[in-house]
């Protein structure tokens, strides 16, 4: 497969000391794991293991608990995603209103499967269960950018042209 | 709520037709257990925390459509509860069968083998066979630790090891990873339990667990004995109630 390898992020990157102050500006409480955790993710794309280690001594925390929480919620992931990420919706509404088709047509236009990223980490494909906008159904998030009633027709050029752009 | 709200030292409870009195704050499942009415649960443990998680103890209170977990149900006045009509029988049933189906049990070569809750409520309601087809996942067992198994095949989730570790040895190894259908019990980063720098191999979590997903290394087949009252008396000497 063409997965990115996990790998950990060294000490002495200077991310780290930011992470750091992030965690420091919470006061350590432990009920900031969240907002931290979201902080990693949006700052390296993904959680790196040995910042997870560093997130649970920090806040005191104890590992499986912040184990459990990294794994419950879709938006942490443990690997990096590719350097643009497509979320595909697939909860209840946007399932009827055929988030299946999208998906199909992502697949087949940039050779990706969910979960995966494309072989040269340009595009990564998740889902989701219900992202919170059932209005705008079938919704994708394109890069933290809502696409709303996505026609499978359309989705490939929407995708291509932020491919194109610069981040 | 209701304009009769009854004094509060005591409450009033009708529990199958017949009335008890019950202090404000007790559970349904407290004055059952207290008045012999048994209710049967799995998720349920004196001394650790509620999570209603396993919804086995559903009773039914009138002027509610929803069914109501015995052990996480508040007694309020004039409360009318039935805890065993059919529309229960039947749940309690269904319950147990997708507990069943979600993960792989065969009792025949398990150590908890006559000794296990899951298998003795099946028992207890009747359940000859299950309806649902089984899911088989896929799921590990794991023998790292030196004293102990998990053997996640067997595990029904109940997170009785998980509170107890938590709330009663303080060590917190373990907890829950995912969602749903791939959720399973982990030990610190999801990593061998027996390089666990948390664990304190107490043995607590053997104890409490219901089914035969954690037991004891020297146990053999069938001879595995649980002893889920040892937490709850440990927990009453320390002064301390759910
Ligand atoms: S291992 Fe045992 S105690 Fe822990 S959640 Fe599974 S069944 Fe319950
Ligand atoms: S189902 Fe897609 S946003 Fe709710
Ligand atoms: S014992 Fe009440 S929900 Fe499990």
């Amino acid at each position: 497969m063409s997965q990115a390898q996990v790998v950990d992020v060294p000490e002495s990157d200077p991310r780290v000391k930011q992470m750091l102050k992030v965690i420091k500006n919470y006061q350590k409480r432990p009920d900031a794991l969240v907002q931290v955790l979201h902080a990693v993710q949006d700052t390296f794309g993904y959680l790196p293991m040995n910042l997870i280690r560093v997130v649970s001594k920090e806040l005191h925390i104890p590992p499986s608990r912040v184990f459990g929480v990294v794994t419950f919620y879709y938006y942490f992931s443990l690997k990096p995603k590719g350097e643009h990420n497509c979320l595909v919706c697939t909860g209840t509404a946007c399932y009827v209103k055929g988030a299946q088709k999208i998906i199909d047509q992502i697949s087949a236009s940039f050779g990706v499967k969910d979960g995966q990223t494309t072989p040269d980490n340009k595009l990564g494909l998740q889902t989701a269960r219900c992202i919170g906008c059932c209005g705008l159904a079938p919704a994708v998030v394109l890069d933290n950018e809502i696409l709303p009633r996505t026609d499978p027709a359309q989705i490939t050029g929407l995708i291509n042209a932020r491919l194109g752009a610069k981040k | 709520m209701t304009p009769l709200a009854a004094p509060t030292t005591t409450i009033l409870v009708t529990i199958d037709e017949k009335t008890y009195s019950a202090d404000p704050g007790e559970t349904i499942l407290d004055v059952c257990k207290r008045e012999g009415i048994n209710i049967p649960t799995l998720c349920f443990l004196e001394g650790v925390s509620t999570v209603g998680a396993c919804r086995l103890c559903l009773i039914e209170i009138e002027g509610t459509r929803k069914l109501l977990p015995a052990c996480a149900t508040v007694v309020a006045p004039f409360q009318k509860v039935k805890t065993n009509s059919d529309r229960l029988k039947k749940n309690r049933r269904m319950t147990l069968e997708l507990l069943f189906s979600e993960r792989n049990h065969i009792c025949s070569v398990c150590v908890a083998n006559y000794n296990c809750r899951l298998q003795d409520l099946a028992h207890e309601v009747g359940m000859d066979h299950v309806r649902f087809p089984y899911l088989f996942p896929d799921c590990n067992v794991d023998g790292t630790n030196k004293i102990y198994n998990i053997d996640h095949n067997r595990c029904i989730m109940c997170t009785k090891c998980v509170r107890t570790c938590d709330e009663v040895e303080g060590a917190h190894t373990w907890d829950v990873r995912g969602r749903g259908f791939e959720s399973r019990i982990i030990a610190d980063f999801d990593e061998a339990w027996g390089t666990s720098p948390t664990c304190t191999l107490c043995g607590k979590c053997v104890s409490v667990c219901p089914t035969g997903a954690l037991w004891h290394k020297q146990s053999v087949q069938n001879n595995m004995k649980k002893s889920p009252e040892m937490v709850s008396e440990l927990t009453a000497k320390r002064g301390r109630k759910g």
